[in-house]
């Protein structure tokens, strides 16, 4: 079995390949950096070429920072996304703990009626969660999002981690119990620490869409001081003018702190593998 | 005082009825096996007594109090599991000290503790490391560290062996019998290895499909056994059963011969022509053929006898044990 990673031949070929689906899933994020340190001319002259003396200009940044509270918009963006994040994180682990390790009553139909939320988009429901919110008096608070995404994410991560949360040693969690712990010690201490890199997942699978939302934030919460990033950035695109040096500006620096959170969440991944739990 | 009783106690999960009124006791500093066939019961068992599952009808008494509706961990008992299930995320200590700390235990009660059991198990060098960095045969012995640093009034040890190889799982066996010795606590240990039951047991239980079918010591189950099926569970190689119409003409029973009680005889009543013989050196075991019949002797010392050959096999009487049909023992 080993054989296969240690001829040298299918080494290159594996990297190789690895190497070019890198450089195409970089290319259009190397694209929108490049562009957004051009000047307008330099952008559609050529837009593959590298920012020179010539064509260097930081316009677009200098736009961005000037029109709307960009910094309030990016502040929101993460507030919602970190928030909705450990909700969604919070809430399906514990959800997915009660349907994995008790049996009760209704155990099957409540695990299948969290399921069904993975096939039904909530955008279905835009309305009735529109008029949910003007009733509570939600509309244009960030709660009004965070509520929403939770909502979105939890079915499918409830489902994930369920199916992980059954593959932790029965053992192990008896041990606790004989030793002591209570239930909520061996979520938190024993069974959290093992699901980890299911947990990332979870993270990752949720953080991008939400980042990146602008159906939402339209809706819900367009107010100036509630604007997300996304849609702060839609001033930018008119109908018949785009401010293209301030979209790829935009853009660029919306980019960064995903990627903060991906690189965050991925070594969490990596590192979550749980040698000598048991046996 | 008994460490503890069961009495009629019933397990069932759904419409599986898993264990059927089982009724025992544990003496104090006794040292009892669970034995049976995979499935029969012994770990439902085991986990009734822990608290970790609760007992669908009937009462359990751990040191003189019935515990029925008592958390796992103030039941006074300790585990040990097949699967070891340390804590990954503590250290050795972390591991040893985790309960002790639940308990609120002063300080240097729980340091003197670590100290004693480590010391007994040789588990000092490890103390700072994590699980994953220790090998089988330590893991196992810090699960049991983890069960002594306890003093609890009742050890149950669930297979702990069976992950171990051979040489680690002799040494190790002997560990836990000098461990009983030193600690003097009753212990129950669940196994379907019988070497470490007959080695192990004051008491050794016999279970099959969730009933009990025979309690007594080692000697008394081997010499005495109660029917077809601990006769043939206990002793290695097991039992010998042959129709009695093979050897008396007529009759309906069963009649078994240890392997051990067949001898070479020229006039022997049985006629066997051997299809494989194992040479260990001290002993030699014949496996036969009696007309269509697999019957295995166990010859002491070396013996020239090869494959194909025919044989006659002798047998005292009183050494025979008979079963009626049921596979109850006729006296
Ligand atoms: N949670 C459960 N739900 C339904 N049936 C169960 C459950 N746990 C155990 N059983 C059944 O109970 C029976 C006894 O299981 P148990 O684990 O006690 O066997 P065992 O004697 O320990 O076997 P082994 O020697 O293989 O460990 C088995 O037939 C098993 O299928
Ligand atoms: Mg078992």
């Amino acid at each position: 079995m080993n054989k296969a990673r240690h001829n040298p031949l299918n080494m290159v070929a594996m990297h190789g390949a690895l190497i070019l689906y890198t450089l195409i899933a970089l290319f259009p994020v190397f694209v929108i950096l490049i562009n957004s340190f051009k000047s307008r001319r330099a952008i559609f002259r050529e837009p593959l070429a590298l920012p020179n003396a010539d064509s260097f200009s930081m316009i677009g940044y200098e736009t961005v920072m000037k029109q709307g509270d960009f910094f309030l918009y990016f502040q929101n963006s993460m507030i919602v996304t970190v928030a909705s994040l450990s909700f969604i994180l919070l809430f399906g682990a514990m959800a997915a703990y009660a349907l994995s390790e008790y049996q009760f009553k209704g155990n099957l139909i409540m695990g299948l009626y969290l399921a069904l939320g993975i096939m039904i988009p909530i955008r279905i429901g835009t309305v009735a969660i529109l008029e949910m919110m003007v009733a509570t008096g939600l509309v244009n608070s960030l709660w009004a999002l965070i509520l929403v995404y939770t909502a979105q994410g939890l079915p499918l991560a409830v489902f994930i981690l369920s199916e992980f949360m059954r593959q932790v040693s029965d053992d192990l969690k008896n041990a606790g119990r004989i030793d002591g712990l209570s239930e909520y010690t061996i979520f938190f201490r024993l069974v959290l620490p093992l699901v980890r890199p299911a947990m990332a997942t979870v993270a990752v699978f949720n953080m991008i869409p939400i980042w990146n939302d602008l159906w939402f934030p339209l809706i819900l919460a367009p107010a100036e001081e509630t604007k997300t990033l996304t849609l702060g950035s839609q001033v930018f695109i008119g109908q018949f003018v785009t401010d293209w040096n301030a979209v790829l500006s935009a853009l660029s620096m919306a980019i960064l702190p995903v990627l903060v959170l991906y690189v965050i969440f991925s070594r969490q991944l990596i590192r979550g593998i749980t040698s000598g739990a048991v046996k | 005082m008994t460490a503890l009783t069961l009495n009629n106690v019933n397990k069932s999960f759904g419409n599986v009825h898993v264990l059927k009124d089982i009724t025992l006791e544990v003496e104090e500093g006794e040292f009892v096996v669970f034995v049976g066939p995979s499935g029969c019961g012994k770990s439902t068992l085991l986990r009734v007594i822990a608290g970790l599952e609760d007992a669908s009808s009937g009462e359990i008494n751990i040191g003189g109090q019935q515990v029925n509706l008592v958390p796992p961990s103030k039941r006074g008992i300790a585990m040990v599991f097949q699967s070891y299930a340390l804590y990954p995320h503590l250290s050795v200590r972390g591991n040893m000290t985790l309960a002790l700390k639940q308990e609120k235990q002063p300080k240097s009660e729980i340091e003197g503790r670590v100290a004693k059991a480590s010391r007994m198990l040789n588990l000092e060098p490890y103390l700072d490391r994590y699980p994953s960095e220790l090998s089988g045969g330590q893991r196992q012995r810090v699960a049991i560290g983890r069960a002594i640093v306890r003093e609890p009034k009742l050890f149950l040890f669930d297979e702990p062996l069976s992950n171990l190889d051979a040489a680690l799982r002799m040494n190790t066996r002997i560990e836990i019998a000098n461990l009983h010795r030193a600690l003097d606590a009753s212990m129950i240990y669940v196994t379907h290895d019988q070497t470490e039951a007959m080695t192990l047991a004051d008491k050794i239980v016999v279970l099959r499909d969730g009933r009990v079918e025979q309690i007594g010591s080692p000697m008394e189950l081997y010499n005495n056994p109660a029917n077809q099926f601990v006769a043939g569970f206990l002793g290695s190689p097991s039992m010998n059963f042959l129709p009695e119409a093979l050897i008396q003409e007529s009759g309906q029973n069963t009649i078994g011969i240890r392997p051990e009680d067949l001898f070479l005889s020229d006039d022997g009543p049985l006629a066997a022509r051997v299809s494989h013989v194992e040479k260990l050196g001290g002993d030699t075991n014949v496996i036969a053929k009696v007309q269509d019949h697999d019957v295995t002797a166990r010859l002491f010392g070396q013996h020239a006898i090869a494959e194909g050959q025919e044989l006659r096999f002798g047998y005292a009487s009183e050494k025979a044990y008979r079963f009626n049909e049921a596979g109850q023992r006729l006296a």
